[in-house]
This record gives structure tokens, C-alpha cells and sequence, in this order.
């Protein structure tokens, strides 16, 4: 049997955010015929989970999947492909949504503000892959186009700072006087 | 206040401090109803959808009805013009497609969208739109569909081409009319649209190889800037390559040896591994994707690392020596922190090492076989496996190690696989069994997985009666007996009375211990130890030899449909075991495949067994008196792939007749066969009946059949045939299937010969102790005969001839030559048509050619002559 890999577009077979318990936040699986329900899902979540918390050693294979994954402080990102894919393509799907989740929570990668702002890392995550296929794999492409909530409020982050900062001068100015 | 508080923190603690934590779908879909609102609340409906959406990525399961409501509030949703409801609306019209009903509803508002100048909404638009349409409801967005493939925004085409690429999955001919449009995407500037463009065409014409072919030499001149596209290229290039038989297309192969030098990773990799994984690379081939690879292993990326030290380990399965120059990288990354890069540096050194460096290997495995997954330490077990048989003289070592294991930690799949490598071990090293079976021994001692223990109960009763001292295992077997669970305690029963039949010295001893058994808790274990007690006290060699070693082993199915049978007749004959056909002994259980190997590919069509087949002929009335169904061949191919019309052929043998089965498949697309027969003749057989196919429309499986009964005289009964398809041709609209023309016209199609061989009128059988069963068939009619096979020139080759021209099965493991043997014998055991037992011995020996003594047995001296003339 030739083990040559399949010319496809789907390369993904699943996407997941796990918190430091190994729970779910977000995930996303592609492929029935690899977890046919959520139970074998979450099954393979928690053994993930247990088998790659404690070493950060990027990349492991399980269940005949071969995983890449990433953490930060208390969440840990997977991307997920058939056991003999090309790992770098899969990491490269991993390092966009790390980079994308990044830029959306202001560098805060964190459960918290994760969750604080879950609809805008749902929208990240299905522009980044549509079905298995991966959509966009620049996290630049990715924040512009779901982070439309900054460009549309007048008051951003950035100018709260600048009334803030311009406040606090007028304040001292006025102390000095 | 204060408590409040409290309850708050406490709340938090115990979600974690997840929002999300705790909340119940009922409650939430209630909270849905926000979304009537007018003006749209924004804020809340945004919160509520989010947690819908929340609730279904938790895999939470909403019933059609619930489904259906939410679906329909979200829809109200689209009077906001809230950029991010809107795409929160769109991914929930995604996940909630399958489940709710009517979700035609919004295929106007999607369209909308989709046409409309907002570019955040298009592409998105796009993508929900595909997923709720229909192939019949795809005709009227068509002309949106076209202009978006090609829109000017990369992230609107890429939606489209994507789209285009689900849909294919269900009605590919909608695709296949925009394939111009397609084409004009992958010369666009952006990468990911370059590659989904090329994903969808070579969808579209996957299954039209001179267009692939046309198409990547195209592209491979050309350059595609996307290193997605390169990898998608190369993985059609490497297909084009393998399945070209005439010989690899040197152009082609450059090109993949070029892409080693190619800027992205991604794409040297795709390309080292395509070389690696082709069976066409020569060694010289091999070099430069090897010395790349080599590259990778000092990498500072783990997944580089992983992925180069992946590949080589599998060439090293099967070219050890490409990869000897890569040893010294390897041997570093033993120490490597990610512990799967490490075990698969050590296997790939137990396969290229030299036999100086299995001792150091091994104690660097024992230090870390703790840290890593079940997966990998099954793929050390076969590593270990593939340097027992290499180096016979590290045995020992390997043993022990092995024994290690098998005490330590670990699932079922895991010790499986320790005890298969032990086995093995055993099998093809005498000197090393007795040191297997004591080490199997120890551990069924203290065995939780019960398949596992009575698989190794059976060896012992197998291999244990054959040792020097059989009365050491005895204790072991009985032990189990009195301490394990039903299914082991049959088992080691069974294989007590095993030790009892052979072992003269030890009968007296096992009746003692069959005696206690007789009391016994269970059914199943109280009538083994009874049926064996009373067999084993006759002290009758031909009664124990026939009811223990080579007990009969009926096809049970057949067998409960004969009894049925019988019961319903007259009763007062004895049953005739006779017709009742043999079931054919498991075929050499397949390897638990490893996680190092690819997925095979889905089979495309399952073949059916020996009971399927029965079933449908019984349904046939034509053939409802031929009695029970002895045996049905492999399908056999009679035309060549790819051609008009495919036919295979599949021979079912009866006790006096045979039927043909001609499954016909027709691969034109505009034409519709109807009265579709296979016309055979064949020197000395008559055609009893044929059974035509009435239709047979475009890529559908029919079966038309041919009934032979067989010549009386035994000498007669092979014979070839010569086949024709005859049918009648009625041309029709490829696209409908409908018929144009009320009038066909007769046309036919030469096939190629069927032919009957010795092999048709035989079946497979196992017997688990052949020199017991060849003595008490006896000499009676016995024939021998001398052959000089010169066109064989090993004797594995001579073996696989012989087993397979026969149709018997060989026993004793007597297939397997040890190396470097120049003489071998060979023991096939079968069932001759009609219940007759055969058994055959070849004795094989290597010398200009190979020459074959062949000695056949049965218990009818015409179906000996048969046998020995099937092979003159």
C-alpha cells in the first residue's frame, strides 16, 4: 500500500482551546469518521491533555493523530492532522491562531480575557478553517478581518489611555499652578 | 453583603472562573427571546448567541424543534447591521443547519449579503449559503457563485473556492461548470486562494489522469508562488509518479528534487517526503531528500525535528542503509525533551545500527519507555521485533527486555504486542522457546486482559506438549483453573486435555486434574472437562487424535442451516457430516497497524465472505436446490482497468455444480445496458442455465450468473472457458440517465478466460497437529510423484506457488523457510468437494531450480489422483 499523501484540501482534522484542567473552551473537530461523537471528543481532550501539560514539547502523536500544539499561562492551543500529514503545515495553521488570538486579546492570552471576548475567538477560529480546509493562515488577514469592534466604538483602548494620559497633564498643570 | 459576595467568589472558584461554567440550555434559549426585540438589542442578543454557540461547541445537542426556534429568533437578527452579530448569526446558521428544519428561510438574506458591497459580510455570506444549499437550489446563485470565485478580494474567492470544495462532496457536476473560473483564481497573487483554487481543480478532474498530467505539466513550468500549492503539487506529482507504470517522467521527478531547494520549509519537507515514501527512488534518488532530512534533525524546532526523525525511521523499515549517514544525528536526539522525537531516534538506530550497539540502545530504551504513550512504545516492541529476527544472536537480550516490558505498565494493545514479538521470537528460534514460554509463562500469571491470557494458554498447549520437559507447564495451565475467570478456565481446560493427548506419561496425571474441573462453577468449563475426561479415557490414539487434535471444524453457520434441514426431514438416517463445508482456517491475523504507518485507504469495495455469498445464491430460486455452498473463489478480473465495461468473475462451488458470478459495472456515462449476459463456453461442460442482468445503468453494479453442473468423471472437472459479454445498447443523456431511444441495438464484448482450476473444488483447512492426522489417514491411498519445477528459484517462491495452485493450507507454520536452508517440507491440509479429506506433503529442494516430492492422502483414492495430477 503506498503511503504517499492524499492531494487534499483537508488537511485539518480538528482545532481545540483546552484551559489548565484540560476543559474544553473551543474546539472545533472536522472529520466524523476520526471522532464520531462528542464523547470520544472529549475523551481524547482529556488524554491530550494529561500527555502534553506538563512538557512543552510542541508536537506529539496520539490516537493517530499527530498533534501540534502551544501554551500560554493558562490555556493551551491544538491543532490536529492525520498522523503522517506534514506537521509544518500544521503548525503553521497553530501559529495563526496563537498569533490571531494574541492580537485579538491585546496580548493577554489568558482564559479570562479569552472568555471575555469568546465571540471574537469564535469568529477568528472559523475564518482561519472552514471545514478542514485551513482558510487563512495569516494572523494579520485574521484580526483584520474579525476584530471589527475596535475600528467601529469611538473610544477604544488607545484614546481611553490618551483621555486618561491628557487628564492626568491638565490635572498636574493645574496642581502647579 | 458580605455573603454575597462570597457566594459570588465561591461561584467563580468553581467555574474556574469561566462565565460560561454552569449555565443550562433551557435557561439559555429562553434568554433567545431577546432577539424579537425591535430595535435589536445588540448588546444582549450578542451575549445570548455567543452563549448559544458556546453551548453547542460543548457539544451540548439541541432537538429539531429547539433547533428550529432558535433558528428562526436568530433570523430576525439580520435587521442589525452589527458587523459582528451578523457573522456570529452566520456561524450560527452553520451550526445549526443540520439539526433545524426550513433553513431555506434565510437564503435570501444570505444572498444579499453575498452580493452586497460590504466585504466584511461577503465572504462569510458565501461561506453559511453553501452549507444550507442544495445542489438543485445552487443553479439559481450560480451566476454570484461565478463572480465570486473570481472576485478581486482574496478572502471572498478563497470563501467561494472552499464553498465549491464542500460542495463537490455531494453534487460535483454543479463545480465542474465554473471550472474556467477556477483556473483564473490560481493565478491569483494570493497564497491561500492559489491553493484552494488548485484543490478544486484537481478535484475536478482528479479522475481524468491525461488532464492531470496536462495540467501539472503546466504548472510545474509555470511556478506557483503559494507554498500551500507547491505542497499540494507535489502530493500530485508524486501520485502521477507512482501510478505511471511505464516508468517515473524524469521531468517530474526533477521537479520534486528542485522543491528540495525551494525556500519554505514546508515545502522541502513535502518534497523529501514524497521522494522518501515513492517505491520507485533508487538509492541515488534517496540522497539528496536524505541529506536534507539530515538537516532537519538539528533543527531547533521540535516539529522539524519530529518530522524529519519521523520519515527516516520509515525508511528505514524498509532501506536501512539510506539512512546509516544520518546515525551520529540520530544518537543525539535520544537526550531530545520531546520524548516522541527521542523513541523514534532510537527505533530508527535499532534498524540502520550494527549488532555492537543493540546492547547500549537497548538501556537507553528501559530509561525512558515510562515517559511515552502506549503508540510509541508499540512501535519500540516492532522495532525490537524487526532486530530479533535480524540478529539472531541478540536473542537473549531482547528476551529480556521484552519480559521487562511485558511486567510494566501498559494497555492491551501494548502487551499484545510484546506477546506477538515473543511469539515470533519463539517461532523462528527453537533454541530461544523454551526461554519464551517461561517468560509468558510468569506473566499469565498475573494477566488482566483475557483475550491476551487464553491467546497464550492456546500456544502453550500448541508449543508446551513438544518441549523436553512438557510437565513443567502443567502446573502453570492448572493454576489458571483454579484462580481466573470462565472464558480462561475453558481455555486452559482445553489445553490440559492437549498436554493429556500427547504426552503418554502425563495421561494419568490430567485425568486426575479433568476430574477436579468436573465440578466446576461454569457450563462451558464442566462439559470441556467432561467431553475431554471421557475422549482422553478410552486411551484410543485414532479417537483422541480425532476428537482433540484435529477435531472437525465445520463452517458453524452452514453447519446450524444443515441441522435445521435435517430436523425438518426424515430423522431416522444418521446426519452426514460430509456436505457440510469446512470452514476455512483464519487467514494470518492482520498486525495491529502502528501509528508510524499511513491510514490505509478505505477499501472500495468490501467483499463479501463465504456466508453473504450463500445468502444471496439461496435467494435465487434457479439455485435453491444446489444444496449448501462449499466454496466461493476470489473475485477474478476479466477485463482491464479502465475500460468500457468492467466485469470480474467470482466461482461458487456446490457439491455437483458450479455457478458463475459475473459482476458487471458500466463506466459510460451514455449509455444504458440492458439484458446483460456472459456467454461461456468450454470443452465437455454443459450450461444447465444463465441468468441475464435485465439493466445495468451507468456505474451500477448488476450480476448475471451461469450455472454449470460438473462433470461426472473426477479427471474432467477443470477446465477454460471462453467468455463474451452480450448485451444491448440503448444510448442516453449523460446527465439524466433517461434513455433517448426506445430502440437499442445487440452489441458484445470479448472477455477474458475463465478458467476451473483443482484449486475451485478445494477448501482451506487447519490442522493443528498435521503428523497425527497423516498417520491415521494412512497409506491407503496414498500417491507420490517427482517434479522438477525449473522456473522457481527460491523455494518461498516455490511454496506460494504450490499453496495457492492447490488451494490447501499450509500447517505447522511448514510455509515459513528458515534462512540459508536449501531443502524444506511443506504440509498443506484441505477438503476436496464433497467432504473428502486431503492432506499433502512436498518435500522441496533447491538445485537448478527447485524439485518437489509430493506425497498426497485423502480418504478417496480418485480425489488423490486429482491432487497429484493438479500440479504435473
Amino acid at each position: 500500500m503506498s503511503g504517499l499523501l492524499e492531494p487534499t484540501l483537508y488537511v485539518i482534522k480538528g482545532i481545540a482551546i483546552l484551559d489548565n484542567d484540560g476543559n474544553r473552551l473551543l474546539a472545533k473537530y472536522y472529520d466524523p469518521s476520526v471522532f464520531p461523537t462528542v464523547k470520544e471528543e472529549k475523551k481524547f481532550e482529556k488524554n491530550l491533555f494529561q500527555k502534553t501539560h506538563r512538557a512543552n514539547a510542541e508536537v506529539i502523536m496520539l490516537d493517530r493523530l499527530t498533534c501540534v500544539y502551544r501554551s500560554n499561562v493558562d490555556l493551551f492551543f491544538y491543532v490536529m492532522g492525520l498522523s503522517h500529514e506534514n506537521e509544518l503545515i500544521l503548525v503553521s495553521v497553530l501559529s495563526c491562531l496563537y498569533d490571531a488570538v494574541s492580537a485579538i486579546l491585546r496580548k493577554n492570552v489568558e482564559k479570562r480575557t479569552l472568555l471575555d471576548n469568546l465571540d471574537i475567538i469564535m469568529l477568528a477560529l472559523d475564518e482561519i478553517c472552514d471545514g478542514g480546509v485551513p482558510l487563512e493562515t495569516d494572523p494579520q488577514v485574521v484580526t483584520q478581518r474579525v476584530s471589527l469592534r475596535m475600528e467601529e466604538s469611538p473610544f477604544n483602548d488607545q484614546t481611553v489611555t490618551q483621555v486618561l494620559q491628557s487628564a492626568r497633564e491638565q490635572l498636574k498643570w493645574s496642581l502647579l499652578k | 453583603m458580605m455573603s454575597s459576595f462570597k457566594q459570588i467568589k465561591k461561584d467563580e472558584e468553581e467555574g474556574g472562573g469561566n462565565p460560561y461554567h454552569s449555565m443550562d440550555k433551557t435557561s439559555v434559549l429562553q434568554e433567545a427571546r431577546v432577539f424579537n426585540e425591535t430595535p435589536v438589542n445588540v448588546k444582549r442578543s450578542t451575549h445570548v448567541l455567543t452563549k448559544i454557540l458556546y453551548l453547542l461547541n460543548q457539544g451540548e445537542t439541541l432537538a429539531t424543534k429547539e433547533a428550529t426556534d432558535a433558528f428562526f429568533a436568530m433570523t430576525k437578527l439580520f435587521q442589525s447591521n452589527d458587523l459582528v452579530l451578523r457573522r456570529l448569526v452566520y456561524l450560527g446558521i452553520k451550526e445549526l443547519c443540520t439539526v433545524a428544519e426550513d433553513t431555506i428561510i434565510v437564503t435570501s438574506s444570505l444572498t444579499k449579503d453575498m452580493t452586497g458591497r460590504e466585504d466584511q459580510y461577503r465572504a462569510p455570506a458565501i461561506r453559511a449559503l453553501c452549507r444550507i444549499t442544495d445542489a438543485t437550489m445552487m443553479q439559481a446563485i450560480e451566476r454570484y457563485m461565478k463572480q465570486a470565485i473570481v472576485d478581486r478580494a482574496p478572502g471572498v474567492s478563497s470563501a467561494a473556492l472552499v464553498s465549491c470544495r464542500h460542495i463537490m462532496k455531494d453534487s460535483p457536476d454543479v463545480v465542474k461548470r465554473w471550472v474556467s473560473e477556477v483556473q483564473e483564481a490560481l493565478s491569483s497573487d494570493c497564497v491561500m486562494v492559489q491553493f484552494h483554487a488548485l484543490g478544486v481543480l484537481h478535484q475536478i478532474r482528479k479522475s481524468d489522469k491525461l488532464a492531470v498530467t496536462k495540467m501539472v505539466t503546466k504548472l510545474t513550468s509555470s511556478g506557483l508562488r503559494s507554498p500551500y500549492a507547491i505542497c499540494l503539487l507535489i502530493r500530485i506529482v508524486a501520485r502521477l509518479i507512482e501510478e505511471d507504470e511505464v516508468g517515473a517522467d524524469s521531468r517530474l521527478f526533477d521537479f520534486l528534487e528542485s522543491m528540495l531547494r525551494h525556500k519554505a520549509e514546508m515545502v522541502i519537507y513535502e518534497a523529501a517526503n514524497a521522494i522518501v515514501t515513492l517505491r520507485k527512488s533508487s538509492a541515488r534518488d534517496l540522497a539528496p531528500a536524505i541529506s536534507v532530512l539530515q538537516l532537519f534533525l538539528s533543527s531547533p524546532k521540535p516539529t522539524l525535528r519530529f518530522a524529519a526523525v519521523r520519515t527516516l525511521s520509515k525508511v528505514a523499515m524498509t532501506q536501512p542503509n539510506a539512512v546509516t549517514a544520518c546515525n551520529l544525528d540520530l544518537e543525539n536526539l535520544i537526550q531530545d525533551v520531546n520524548r516522541s522525537i527521542a523513541t523514534l531516534a532510537i527505533t530508527t538506530l535499532l534498524k540502520t545500527g550494527s549488532e555492537g550497539s543493540v546492547d547500549r540502545l537497548m538501556k537507553s530504551i528501559s530509561s525512558f519507555l515510562n515517559d511515552i504513550s502506549d503508540e510509541f512504545k508499540i512501535v519500540v516492541v516492532e522495532a525490537l521485533r524487526a532486530l530479533a529476527l535480524k540478529y539472531p544472536r541478540k536473542q537473549a537480550v531482547l528476551m529480556g527486555q521484552l519480559a521487562d516490558m511485558l511486567r510494566s505498565e501498559g494497555g492491551l494493545p501494548y502487551k499484545e504486542a510484546i506477546a506477538s514479538t515473543i511469539i515470533t521470537i519463539i517461532e523462528d528460534n527453537p533454541e530461544a522457546k523454551e526461554k519464551g514460554l517461561d517468560h509468558l509463562c510468569e506473566f499469565i500469571e498475573d494477566c488482566e486482559h483475557t483475550t491476551l491470557a487464553v491467546r497464550i494458554i492456546h500456544l502453550l498447549g500448541r508449543e508446551g506438549p513438544r518441549t523436553r520437559q512438557p510437565a513443567r507447564y502443567i502446573r502453570f495451565v492448572y493454576n489458571r483453573v483454579i484462580l481466573e475467570n470462565a472464558a480462561v478456565r475453558a481455555a486452559a481446560v482445553s489445553v490440559l486435555a492437549k498436554f493429556g493427548a500427547q504426552c503418554e506419561s502425563l495421561l494419568g496425571n490430567i485425568l486426575v486434574l479433568l476430574q477436579r474441573c468436573m465440578m466446576d462453577t461454569e457450563d462451558e468449563v464442566r462439559d470441556r472437562a467432561t467431553y475431554y475426561h471421557a475422549v482422553l479415557a478410552t486411551r484410543d490414539n485414532a479417537l483422541i487424535n480425532q476428537y482433540i487434535l484435529n477435531p472437525p471444524q465445520f463452517a458453524l453457520p452452514s453447519l446450524e442451516r444443515a441441522l435445521v434441514q435435517y430436523l425438518r426431514t426424515d430423522t431416522s438416517g444418521p446426519f452426514d457430516t460430509r456436505t457440510i463445508p469446512t470452514a476455512p482456517p483464519p487467514q494470518e491475523e492482520k498486525k495491529t497497524p502502528n501509528i508510524m504507518e499511513p491510514a490505509p485507504r478505505p477499501v472500495e469495495r468490501i467483499i463479501p465472505t463465504h456466508e453473504k455469498y450463500a445468502e444471496q445464491l439461496a435467494a435465487i430460486p434457479h439455485f435453491a436446490h444446489l444444496g449448501p455452498l462449499f466454496k466461493s473463489s476470489a473475485p477474478l478480473e476479466l477485463t482491464e482497468a479502465e475500460t468500457e465495461y468492467m466485469v470480474r468473475c467470482i466461482k461458487h462451488t456446490f457439491q455437483k455444480h458450479i455457478v458463475l458470478q459475473f459482476d458487471c459495472t458500466n463506466t459510460l456515462n451514455d449509455q444504458l445496458l440492458e439484458a446483460v449476459s456472459v456467454v461461456v463456453e468450454g470443452d465437455g461442460w454443459d450450461i444447465e442455465a444463465s441468468l441475464p442482468c435485465p439493466s445495468l445503468p451507468y456505474s451500477q453494479l448488476g450480476s448475471c450468473y451461469t450455472l454449470l453442473p460438473i462433470p461426472e468423471d473426477i479427471m474432467a472437472t477443470t477446465g477454460t472457458f471462453s467468455a463474451t459479454l452480450k448485451f444491448k445498447v440503448r444510448d442516453c443523456d449523460p446527465a439524466t440517465g433517461e434513455p433517448d431511444t426506445d430502440e437499442g441495438y445487440e452489441d458484445d464484448y470479448t472477455l477474458e478466460d475463465v478458467e476451473i482450476t483443482v484449486a475451485d473444488h478445494v477448501q482451506r483447512a487447519a490442522r493443528s497437529n498435521f503428523a497425527a492426522g497423516w498417520d491415521e489417514l494412512g497409506a491407503t491411498n496414498e500417491l507420490e510423484d517427482t517434479f522438477a519445477l525449473s522456473a522457481m528459484t527460491t523455494l518461498e517462491e516455490a511454496i506460494t506457488q504450490i499453496t495457492q495452485f492447490l488451494g490447501m493450507h499450509p500447517c505447522d507454520r511448514s510455509d515459513r523457510v528458515p534462512e540459508g536452508k536449501s531443502a524444506h517440507t511443506l504440509y498443506l491440509a484441505g477438503t476436496y468437494r464433497g467432504g473428502h479429506e486431503v492432506l499433502v506433503r512436498a518435500k522441496l529442494a533447491l538445485a537448478d531450480g527447485v524439485t518437489m516430492q509430493l506425497t498426497v492422502r485423502s480418504d478417496d483414492p480418485e480425489v488423490s489422483e486429482v491432487i497429484a495430477s493438479a500440479v504435473g
